[in-house]
This record gives C-alpha cells, structure tokens and sequence, in this order.
C-alpha cells in the first residue's frame, strides 16, 4: 500500500469507528472525547484533500472551541442519563417509526437530487496552481465575495448580542469595584467629624 | 500528492513520537509501579468524608456565556488569517471589507463590554 492509500484508510477507519463510539458509548464523556477524535481525523483528511485552512480551523475552532464546550455542558448539566434510558422500550415503536419516515424521506429526497448545472464545476475548481489554499481561499473572501464575507459578520454579531440577551441576568444589589471613583475619594468625602456632647449618642 | 506528504513528514513524525512516549507513560505504570491495594485506598476519598453527591450539579450559566463569546471571536480570528496571507493581493476593496468586519464585531464587543458580559459580579 502505498502512503496516500496507507494514510486514508488509517484517518477514514478511525473516523468511523469514533463515529459509532460517539452514539454507542454509554458514558456521555466518553461519547464527546471520541467526538473530538473524529474532528482529528476528518482534519487529517481535509489535509489530504489538501484543503490545509479547513483542517486548521477545524481543529481551532471545532476541537478547541465547540467540542469542549460540549463536554462542559455535558460533564455539568444537571442530568441523570439512567432517568433517559427509562422506558426506552416504551418509545421504541414510536421511534422507529419516525426513524424508519426520516430515512424514506431522506432516500427519496437524495434519489431526485440533481447538481445544478455547473456547481459541480465551480465545487471542484482546483486551486490555481503556485499559492496555498490558504492564500487561494483569502484572495477571492474578501474581494469577490465582500458581501457574504460581511453577512458572516452579522451573524457573529447576531451570535454575540443574543448570547448577552438570553443569558445575561446581573444580580441586582452587587457591589462592584470602581477604581477611579476610588481614586478620586478624599479625606474631605469619606470621614465625617462631629462633636458630641458628653452624656448624649449622635 | 506525494510533494504534501513530505511538508507533512515532520507533524507525522511528531505524532508519531508523542503517541510514542504518551503510551510509554501509559502503560509502564502497570508494569514496573509497586502495587498493594486494599478498599480504603481504592474509595473515592472527599476531604475525608463519604462522597455524598453526583458531580453533576447545576452551574451558572455565565460559565456558558463566556464559552460562548470565545467562539465568536475565535472565528473572527480564523477570519483572519487567509487575510493576512494574502494582505498583498487583496488590494483597497479586501483590506476595507476587513476594516468593516472587525467593526461590526467592535460594535458588538462594546455591546458585551458595556453590558458588563465580561465582568463577575
């Protein structure tokens, strides 16, 4: 075998088997760890493909950023897996009915699909020849297609404020530090002299 | 092909010799570490009592908010790296249309910062 065919089938075979891990393993941690692995290998195939920018901001923002926000929430949400395998055999017929309807649907769907005329072409267009996929990628971003380029911005922002919208609940009556406020502060505002009569409180 | 397997030999290597040394460290424990168990020591120990709770527990959800504005700008990052590269062809239009992402994200950040999404109270 030789070293493409070798390394395919090495990142192919472990994606697939972490890939089944991640429905099959019984502890949700586990299920996320090989989710993480099967990021890595779909990176080692991206840079097979030689798709190099893909695979690198897979691994930063998919392994780095999503998948270990995945297993923050699912090593501290406050959920009891065994309660969610009750009555698993209750629901099964329900299930597999829904399934066995999402899976019709999705042959016939796949089965009438047509590519549009020339997507084909402008998918597989190589990258020209002497750059980097990279500098292929950031030649034509922020050009050609400014406009979807500053659509990504929006939505990032749209990400952001609704983040900040929907989570966001300051507790009410916390005092927090003001630096230059205590700065500012002199002896004139913070201590108050008075004279006070023997016998007799303020 | 073959031209990018060779710019990738020296990460192959790498890996190679991480997994390498990580299993070494893995697995000679078993083989040469002195081992006497016995209960006490294989409980799980808390401060000296009885672990009593699940370490599930419910968290504050500003733990999440942080996660969540990381991503974001985790990907205005990943923006700009292709830019960067090619920053000398890209001309006026390209390094404009950047000037013009990076502000839509600083209205947002002075959106959060001015929430005070940043802070801890």
């Amino acid at each position: 075998m030789d070293v493409p065919a070798f390394f395919f089938t090495l990142f192919s075979t472990v994606m697939i088997v972490s890939a089944i891990l991640v429905i099959a393993a019984r502890n949700p941690v586990h299920s996320v760890l090989f989710l993480i692995l099967a990021f890595c290998n779909a990176a080692g195939l991206f840079v097979m493909l030689g798709a190099e920018f893909l695979a690198m901001i897979l691994v930063v923002v998919y392994v780095g950023a999503i998948a270990v926000l995945f297993l923050f929430v699912v090593m501290m949400l406050d959920v009891d897996f065994t309660e969610f395998k009750q009555g698993f055999l209750q629901y099964l017929p329900i299930g597999a009915l829904i399934g066995a309807v999402v899976l019709v649907e999705l042959f016939l769907v796949l089965g009438n699909w047509v590519a549009g005329s020339g997507s084909v072409a402008a998918v597989t267009t190589p990258v020209p020849p002497g750059m980097t996929n990279t500098m292929a990628l950031g030649r034509v971003l922020y050009t050609q297609y400014a406009y979807l380029f500053q659509g990504a911005a929006l939505v990032l922002l749209t990400a952001m404020i609704g983040a900040i919208v929907l989570t966001l609940h300051h507790k009410v009556g916390v005092k927090r530090q003001n630096i230059a406020e205590q700065n500012a502060r002199t002896p004139a505002d913070a201590i108050e002299i008075h004279k006070v009569a023997s016998g007799k409180g303020l | 092909m073959l031209n990018l397997f060779d710019q990738y030999l020296p990460l192959v290597v790498f890996a190679g010799v991480a997994a390498l040394i990580a299993g070494a460290l893995l697995v000679a424990p078993f083989l040469v570490a002195f081992k006497a168990p016995d209960p006490e020591k294989l409980s799980a120990y808390e401060c000296g009592f009885n672990a009593f709770d699940d370490a599930r527990m419910k968290f504050d959800v500003r733990f999440y908010l942080v996660a969540l504005l990381f991503i974001v700008f985790d990907l205005e990052v990943a923006f700009l790296f292709p830019w960067a590269i090619a920053f000398r062809y890209v001309g006026d239009l390209g390094f404009w249309s950047m000037i013009v992402f990076l502000a839509i994200l600083t209205v947002g950040f002075i959106y959060e910062w001015k929430k005070g999404a940043l802070e801890w109270d």
